[in-house]
């Protein structure tokens, strides 16, 4: 589809109008397009107002139920921004260093599927939002490090790339297509040194492509290893590894 | 539930969503509540009208409602008010439901498939909702005939563009420029911002 043809499928993308395909497709142009982005949020806004037409009295159980229904329902780690956007801001001259974290993209995206960031939980609530900007400068950081090195596996269905930076001891993983882990289960990034394996964080059950700063130095570690766990993570692996990756030197 | 104490406002007050939804997402399940207050009633009305089954729609409902809780730390006040995200939400569950429970089945006829307007079936004593209503309805007046016919499809029946362009007897093209066009409209009509 040519990006002519793409402009014209806002209207279509906001009443949730296109299939599977082509709402990728027009995703990832969305993401790089100014003129549609402030389209499509006019158009939400439009259909938000059919919606609010069609306001209906609600019966008391289903209160009762869904306030019942959350105390059992753990909440997402905040902040999933696409890649895209930050191909964007470095466009836009955050200071990062433009063609080394193109290169570094480019490589994560030859794997196809939409990279986004991930960012562990903050400890601090208060600090939500400021963790989750140093964390994406940080996960920004480590693809554009000009001395990024990169391997990549077949992981559980789809395609994994380890990003290491010596200089910044920091590692990002880059899952492409993952099957979704077993219900309950999440994936569990590790460093492995020696014979022991460090936890390096969680990766989003929910998000079959996504971008993860791992948590922790690399601190010499010599591989990435990948584990189902109970949701919520362990302290050690519970399972043998869906893969194993070598840190690149 | 303790009835909500306005002291020194209107009762008509609106909370404000987008704080709320700040607080949800540290985990505050009061504040969700008063979320569920303010919204409960369009996510549940967006379902109905798409799915038009009382029972299916009250599911779809609860699964949306317990989604904004689950997905709240990730609303990003950047990409749009609070009420968007969570009625964008709503109508594409409803949207995925009738697509999943039609797609066996086979689709209405054509005709019924026209007949289908905004129901708003449900009397509404909400001055509010009321006045919703007919600026909607009014502002739905000004598109084309296709136009209006293309939007409705969609956006009421959960049809892809695609499914439009089949049901109309119109070219894809011309159905994905009806769909923009006549939300272009709409949009001025309405006078919305974003
Ligand atoms: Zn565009």
């Amino acid at each position: 589809m040519t990006t002519t043809d793409l402009h014209g499928l806002t209207g279509a993308y906001a009443l949730h109008a296109l299939h599977g395909d082509e709402r990728a497709a027009f995703e990832r142009h969305l993401a790089a397009c100014d003129t549609c982005e402030q389209e499509v949020a006019e158009f939400t806004a439009t259909t938000g107002r059919l919606a609010l037409a069609s306001t209906v009295r609600t019966r008391p159980v289903l209160r009762e139920q869904v306030l019942r229904g959350i105390t059992t329902v753990r909440q997402v780690p905040p902040g999933a921004v696409p890649l895209e956007r930050v191909r964007r801001g470095v466009r836009r001259g955050r200071g990062l260093a433009r063609w080394a974290l193109a290169a570094s993209v480019a490589a994560a995206a030859a794997f196809g599927g939409t990279a986004v960031w991930q960012y562990e939980r903050a400890q601090d609530a208060q600090n939500q939002a400021a963790q989750a900007q140093r964390h994406a400068e940080d996960l920004a950081g480590v693809l554009a490090s000009p001395d990024a090195k990169s391997r990549s596996a077949r992981v559980a269905g789809g395609a994994g790339t380890l990003v290491v930076s010596a200089s910044r001891d920091q590692a990002v993983f880059v899952a492409s297509r993952m099957a979704a882990p077993p219900r309950g289960k999440v994936y569990q990034l590790w460093f492995a040194d020696g014979g022991r394996m460090r936890s390096a964080g969680l990766m989003d059950p929910g998000r079959s492509s996504q971008a993860v700063l791992m948590q922790g130095a690399v601190d010499g570690a010599s591989g990435v290893g990948v584990t189902v766990e109970p949701a919520g993570g362990s302290k050690q692996p519970t399972s043998p590894p869906v893969a194993l990756l070598g840190v690149p030197a | 539930m303790k009835e909500p104490v306005h002291i020194g406002k209107s009762p008509s007050a609106k909370p404000d969503l987008q704080q709320l939804l700040h607080e949800v997402a540290l985990g505050d399940q009061e504040a969700f509540a008063a979320v569920y207050d303010a919204v409960a009633g369009s996510v549940l009305g967006i379902a109905r009208a798409v799915l038009r089954d009382h029972a299916q729609s009250e599911e779809v409902a609860q699964d949306v409602l317990v989604e904004v809780w689950r997905t709240a730390p990730r609303y990003r006040p950047d990409r749009g008010t609070a009420i968007n995200w969570i009625l964008t939400l709503a109508h594409r569950r409803a949207v995925d439901r009738v697509r999943s429970v039609e797609a066996a089945a086979a689709r209405d006829t054509k005709a019924a498939l026209l007949e289908h307007q905004p129901a708003y079936d449900e009397v509404t004593e909400q001055v509010e909702t009321r006045l919703e209503q007919e600026q909607v309805r009014r502002c739905l007046r000004t598109l084309t005939e296709l136009q209006r016919q293309s939007v409705t499809l969609a956006y009421y029946r959960g049809l892809t563009y695609r499914e439009v362009a089949e049901a109309l007897a119109l070219p894809l093209g011309t159905v994905k420029t009806r769909l923009r066009d006549g939300l272009i409209r709409l949009r001025d009509c309405l006078g919305v911002t974003a």
